[in-house]
């Protein structure tokens, strides 16, 4: 899932124009955390990782993250860094299949992360072995102006009933319901996979995202229904296929939309908008089926060896150091976003308290995201999918058809 | 250097068109297999389409560049100062007319709908309305482009011969006539020139559909070269093969065009 998405041109070039010298005792790192906080946090970890391994020397590879999605490719094969970040689920899986990622089952052995990272175990696992050690993890949900439904009289919604009631009374004072900005398509991507993990639950979401069910089957359609009831509502605003999640920000911050399905990386941007702590808030997204047990999106942010990389055997120490519980806590605190590590401290903030208390007791599973779930084809094609039915419901039929068609061809 | 970066990547994408390839493991050969998927990808049509809406309404920027040369060539005081301001635009990266434009057309606060509204219409979301958003892209690409043609006539005009004007004249020739039968002719390099590079400017619009779409409302903005990019290297693209497929396609479309130019240029070496 990429959450700064901008323009993309010309950026694949980037790639080809790092240089990478190695001598022993060096590790070089590409990484795309280039926004403030990500970066911040970044420079601090390499800083105390040589601060503690005076003979190992850090080189770091900074990406933007458009590019980094297209360079990664070229710089795996041609000229691999000795770690490089990337996200857990499936979206590791073309590089874990290609051979280009190394398993470090060794790793989670000897720094016993088995034990304290056992939480992501299940999504940093493929044929059984492990191939990264990650190190934070955000919830998705309901972000919402307090104070407006404060005024309104309007309470947290637990159920889709009370959630279509909070949008109705919303919608009568003249607030949009739920802002979205689906220009670069993702964030239609959230609303589903929380449509879909309350109506269906965890297990048919996962059997969807790797193919198994088909788009046309009765249960995507249940989903869909779901949808189309907030679509013929009038809950999202108007326009949203113009604009990018952080322009879809605005009317949240000007009270003129109230709810924003979102990653807790929306936070900090509202919070520099001025919205105050009394102001935003979190809840979980409410239960459709109440035979559904809960399943939440929590998107696990990775750090892999590369198959090709020089320096392996440092590199392991710089993960297994990234798998501490000390450290895990200083990085997010930075990021302002969950350790993985069961031993870590959470940053005291509410949207972090209330994502740990969700997810803790999460009993139904965690899924990545759409494009971490699905394959990258799919995922494509899925969400351009559902740009296109919020804006055309009445295309339904066709979408999925078309949906059916590129699974047949992509899990061939 | 001809030979390597040009003919050999043609035959390189045209082997590359027949695997099944993701850019990093097994090829897998497919024959014609990708090119069957091709006809039958809905994506495929809507590119195309859009490719000869680009190529027909880029045109306009000849017509439009000719009748503000024609504008322009007068002398008046300060005439070069209103020449650079009209040249303007093409001077500026494609990336800033792209985004300017988009914030012309943002729903909420751009120029044009807040113009819109003050006039009593509702709102137009130019680039997140599948019907209009590549007439809106390419109003935004004809921008600079009627720049450049301009800029053509304009040196074009400097060489008109008078005397041949001062003949017409006397004929009574005047105005459109004038203008149809006496200076366009002479204007033939001009024009030429323009179409050509006007086509070529119609074939590279990847830019502003990347900076003000990215393809989007649903891929309904794609151009070949832009989907062929898009399947290819973008973030959820890794199927080198049917990149390579759209690109055999495009580059036998461009086919008839260079060889319609070739063509020509053979045809008036022999007449000169």
């Amino acid at each position: 899932m990429s959450f700064n998405l901008k323009q993309k041109f010309g950026m694949f070039i980037a790639g080809a124009l790092v240089s990478v010298g190695t001598f022993a005792g060096e590790i070089v790192i590409n990484t795309d955390t280039s926004d403030p906080a990500p970066k911040a946090a970044f420079e601090d970890l390499i800083k105390d990782f040589e601060a503690e391994h005076p003979d190992i020397k850090v080189k770091w590879n900074l990406f933007d993250h458009e590019g980094y999605k297209t360079s990664i490719r070229n710089f795996l094969t041609a000229d691999a860094p000795d770690l490089a970040n990337w996200y857990a689920g499936n979206r590791m899986l073309p590089y874990v299949e290609a051979g280009l990622f190394e398993p470090v089952d060794d790793v989670w052995e000897s720094a016993g992360l088995n034990d304290s990272l056992a939480s992501a175990a299940g999504s940093m696992t493929i044929d059984g072995k492990k191939w990264g050690v990650p190190y934070t993890y955000y919830q998705w949900g309901v972000y919402y102006r307090k104070d407006i439904f404060e005024r309104l009289g309007v309470g947290v919604p637990k159920t889709w009933a009370d959630f279509i009631a909070a949008g109705e009374t919303l919608l009568a004072n003249d607030i949009k319901p739920i802002t979205i900005g689906t220009k670069f398509l993702w964030t239609a991507g959230g609303v589903f996979d929380y449509l879909n993990l309350r109506t269906n639950g965890y297990d048919f979401h996962m059997a969807l995202t790797q193919g198994q069910v088909p788009w046309t089957d009765d249960r995507v359609r249940k989903t869909m229904a779901n949808w189309k009831e907030l679509l013929d509502k009038g809950f999202f605003i108007d326009n949203h296929a113009a604009y990018s999640w952080q322009e879809a920000l605005a009317p949240m911050v000007q009270g003129e939309a109230a709810m924003y399905v979102m990653g807790n990386f929306a936070v900090a941007p509202l919070r520099e908008a001025g919205l105050t702590d009394d102001q935003l808030d979190f809840f979980q997204f409410p239960i459709i089926d109440g035979t559904v047990r809960l399943a939440e999106e929590a998107p696990t942010d990775t750090i892999h060896i590369p198959a090709n990389a020089k320096n392996k055997e440092d590199a392991k120490k710089f993960l297994a150091y990234l798998g501490r519980a000390d450290v895990q806590t200083k990085i997010n605190k930075t990021l302002g976003q969950l350790p993985i590590n069961k031993n870590s401290e959470v940053n005291d903030d509410k949207f972090l308290h209330a994502g740990l208390a969700m997810l803790s007791s999460t009993s139904g599973g965690i899924a990545q995201f759409f494009d971490r779930d699905a394959p990258a084809e799919m995922a494509k094609a899925g969400m351009e999918g559902f740009q296109e039915f919020m804006v055309k419901p009445e295309r339904l039929d066709r979408i999925l058809e078309r949906l059916e068609k590129t699974r047949a061809r992509v899990y061939q | 250097m001809f030979l390597v970066y040009v003919i050999a990547p043609i035959f390189q994408s045209i082997s590359i068109s027949l695997y099944d390839w993701d850019g990093l493991g097994e090829k897998r050969y497919v024959g014609l297999g990708n090119y069957i998927e091709l006809i039958d990808d809905e994506a495929f049509y809507t590119s195309l389409k859009n490719n000869l809406i680009w190529l027909v309404l880029y045109l306009l920027a000849i017509p439009a560049g000719l009748a503000v040369a024609l504008f322009l060539n007068q002398t008046v005081r300060g005439i070069r100062i209103y020449k650079s301001l009209f040249f303007f635009p093409f001077v500026i990266s494609q990336v800033v007319v792209g985004l300017m434009f988009a914030w012309f057309y943002d729903p909420s606060d751009g120029l044009m709908n807040i113009a819109l509204m003050a006039m009593g219409f509702d709102a137009i979301p130019v680039l997140a309305d599948e019907t209009y958003v590549t007439y809106g892209i390419i109003a935004a690409g004809l921008w600079p482009q009627t720049a450049y043609c301009m800029i053509l006539y304009l040196t074009g005009l400097n060489a008109v011969d008078k005397e041949q004007i001062e003949a017409a004249r006397l004929d009574n020739a005047r105005g459109f006539k004038m203008l149809w039968y006496v200076i366009l002719p002479q204007l033939r390099p001009a024009t030429f020139i323009a179409l050509v590079v006007t086509v070529i400017g119609a074939l590279r619009s990847f830019d502003l559909i990347s900076i003000m779409t990215d393809g989007g409302p649903w891929g309904s903005s794609r151009v070949l070269a832009f989907y062929m990019y898009e399947q290819a290297f973008s973030e959820y693209g890794f199927r080198m093969g049917y990149g390579a497929a759209i690109a055999v396609v495009l580059f036998l479309i461009m086919m008839v065009y260079i060889i319609a130019f070739l063509r020509k240029m053979y045809r008036d070496e022999r007449r000169g």
